[in-house]
């Protein structure tokens, strides 16, 4: 078991015959990703990486049988990708692409609500169940299929936390990188409800940073609804007030947003904190009692 | 990316918000002609600065004869105007804003954010004008209206009127505020907006509101579908190095410490950063190299990281994801010979090859410190940067409130 992708994932790409697209489902496919073809509008009916290349995503979805898309596209045309993804009845939608405007996410954010439809990104890695299914551009050789749920807002950070888990030997039952913008598809809570509902999830690792008010959310959530033992940790105590750290999202606005009240909340709920992002795989061995 | 001042009113007006006749003036001479042609007898003179706190700094002046309008663009035109918002150094002032005085009979608040949390334009009203937002928020928050923009649908007249009855206006001055409301979210819109203020709305001795100031920033995603908003930026107001940055796709931020860091992401790197201060270092500075981390991209790092006196040793750490760590050593070897880098430099690799990556460094001659790992590579970093030094206060810079209380 896993949460929102697995072995059986019929996974297209939009972008699929650009050079971004193109690097990350090569390695996809390599890792054993089901990904049965992709969307580039004007090449429809010919090949690429030896699968189909359709004009639309309906087409590829009535092709193929596709649940998930992942979009490479670039930012200017990435909601009208999401939205073309969302009409086509994709269920997943799995957005790597960085820099959407903000308004352009809103609206997104509303069709996804209104339809039922769910986005994870944009500006995130991507999802994986280890030894099953690679959707992004996080490498594959780091993860371990085994027992841990990782939720984050950072790719690289989400890198740190796996390596950790899979150094342990713990393993990973699905990571999902949420991204670093300020309206993102998915949001921390409903990773966590996932995780607190899918068997093969025993423990989970949340990794936040500074801006908006996520985390906190994400504590209210786990004191309320998750029984599974969670290992946090946030990215920003050092960084500056009113900055843009590098994501989108990433800022303390107004004196809100801080690392101090994430983990003022974080602690509050019960999840055991780490102020060192070398010390998550250990924090997880002692909250689980995990050798 | 921010807008002075009387950029602002000249969008405000294209969009018919109410704001006052008003020029902008590089010298001294065109700020006494703008006052000869807005004609009257006293003017508001304004510091054109990306900083609040103007008033209070002396940056903002009512004179009533020409003569003080040339005296206040004289004093500040040239100058750097220090508020609590901006650093010690503070701002340049490239431009005075001359205009025609208002009468205020009435100070109120209006501004509109993207509300992350409830993933809407949200519009904040207050009868508290002139006081920051923020302060409103944390001591009187039930006096902040707040009215939630339907993406589909737009922003609604009857939302305007419902807020101007709750602040107490009435008459002509309902309609007033409900036409400023509507437009001023029609701006937000247009114009990829990622905050827009009126602090203060005032209600003038006439009785008409008024935009008495304009505060707009842009959200610099969208800037490629708004060339003529991205034609207003004013380089002088952004940090040197940090435009030197943007410049080559690098995310940096300056900080008052004295250990450079280098990182791939942008959550590693500000995990980087608190990892330094936790084993009792200082960083300099926040940046993220980008996934890639070419030689190219790494070189110009360098170089913004040692433009920074303050550097006593660099820290690069990298997790490669899709990239090797062998061919970011190469980056790093070049980097380092090219642009003779004289501090001590500690490198952890983690992923993909990173010990060929490591071996590489140590086999170049180069004196480039290797760390084990993550707590090795910062203990090391702050070893080498010597003994911290005494903790600088923290710059008391009240952030912009872009994403609203």
């Amino acid at each position: 078991m896993s949460i929102l992708v697995d072995s059986e994932t019929k996974v297209v790409c939009q972008g699929f015959t650009g050079s971004q697209g193109t690097l990350h489902s090569e390695q996809a496919i390599a890792y054993g990703t089901q990904l049965v073809g992709g969307v580039t509008p004007g090449k429809g009916g010919s090949s690429h990486l030896d699968r189909p290349v359709f004009d639309t995503v309906a087409e590829a979805v009535a092709e193929t049988g596709a649940t998930v898309s992942v979009i490479y596209v670039p930012a200017r045309f990435c909601k009208d990708s999401i939205l073309e993804a969302i009409d086509a009845g994709i269920e997943l939608i799995v957005a790597i692409t960085e820099g959407i405007p903000t308004l352009d996410m809103l609206i997104v954010k509303d069709r996804l609500d209104t339809l039922g439809a769910r986005l994870i990104g944009p500006n995130c890695p991507g999802v994986i169940t280890p030894g099953e299914c690679k959707i992004g551009i996080m490498p594959g050789d780091i993860h371990l299929p085994g027992k841990v749920g990782v939720v984050s807002r950072s790719g690289t950070l989400t890198y740190e936390a796996v390596k950790q888990t899979t150094d342990k030997g713990f393993g990973q039952s699905t990571c999902v990188g949420i991204g670093g913008d300020p309206i993102p598809g998915t949001h921390f809570c409903d990773v966590l409800e996932l995780f607190e509902a899918d068997p093969a999830t025993e423990a989970i690792v949340l990794v936040g940073e500074i801006g908006g008010t996520a985390e906190e959310e994400a504590a209210a959530f786990i004191a309320d609804n998750v029984t599974k033992p969670v290992v946090a940790y946030i990215a920003g105590v050092t960084a500056p007030p009113g900055k843009r750290m590098g994501h989108a999202g990433a800022i303390i606005a107004g004196g809100k947003g801080t690392a101090a009240e994430k983990y003022e909340a974080l602690d509050a709920a019960g999840v055991k904190t780490v102020k060192s992002l070398a010390e998550i795989g250990d924090a997880l061995g002692e909250v689980t009692g995990w050798p | 990316m921010n807008l002075h001042e009387y950029q602002a009113k000249g969008l405000f007006a294209d969009y018919g918000l109410p704001v006052s006749k008003g020029i902008a003036a590089g010298t001294a001479d065109e700020a006494a002609a703008a006052a000869e042609e807005l004609g009257g007898e006293k003017w508001v003179c304004k510091v054109q600065v990306h900083a609040g706190g103007r008033g209070k700094a002396g940056g903002v002046r009512l004179v009533d004869d020409i003569d003080g309008v040339r005296a206040f663009a004289d004093e500040w035109l040239g100058r750097r105007l220090v508020t609590a918002q901006t650093d010690a150094e503070g701002q340049p002032v490239g431009k005075v804003f001359v205009e025609e005085a208002a009468t205020i009979d009435r100070e109120l608040y209006l501004g509109a954010v993207v509300d992350r949390a409830s993933r809407r334009v949200v519009v904040m009203a207050s009868t508290e004008g002139g006081v920051e937002i923020e302060q409103v928020a944390a001591e009187t928050p039930e006096k902040i209206l707040r009215a939630a923009i339907d993406p589909a649908a737009g922003p609604q007249p009857f939302q305007g009127r419902a807020m101007a009855f709750a602040l107490g206006l009435d008459g002509k001055q309902v309609n007033q505020f409900a036409d400023i409301f509507v437009n001023l979210v029609r701006l937000f819109h247009d114009l990829d907006c990622s905050l827009v203020e009126v602090n203060p709305l005032v209600v003038t001795g006439d009785g008409d509101v008024h935009c008495l100031d304009a505060k707009v920033n842009i959200d610099n995603n969208a800037l490629y579908r708004q060339p003529t908003l991205a034609a207003l930026r004013d380089p002088s107001q952004e940090d040197e190095r940090e435009a030197q940055a943007d410049e080559f796709g690098l995310n940096y931020v300056a900080l008052d410490g004295n250990i450079g860091c280098m990182v791939n992401g942008a959550g590693l790197a500000m995990g980087t950063m608190d990892l330094v201060k936790l084993h009792g270092g200082n960083p300099a500075n926040f940046l993220d190299v980008g996934g890639g981390a070419t030689e190219e991209a790494v070189a110009e790092a360098f170089k913004i990281i040692l433009s920074d006196d303050a550097v006593k040793a660099v820290l690069i750490n990298i997790f490669g994801g899709i990239v090797s760590c062998r061919i970011i050593a190469d980056g790093i070897i070049a980097a380092v010979r090219q642009v003779g880098v004289e501090v001590p430099v500690v490198v952890r690799f983690e992923g993909n090859n990173a010990a060929a990556g490591l071996k590489a460094l140590e086999q170049s001659g180069l004196d480039i410190a290797t760390a084990a790992s993550l707590e090795d590579a910062a203990t090391q970093a702050v070893a080498a940067a010597g003994a911290a030094p005494e903790e600088a206060a923290p710059a008391e810079q009240a952030a912009p409130a872009e994403e609203g209380p």
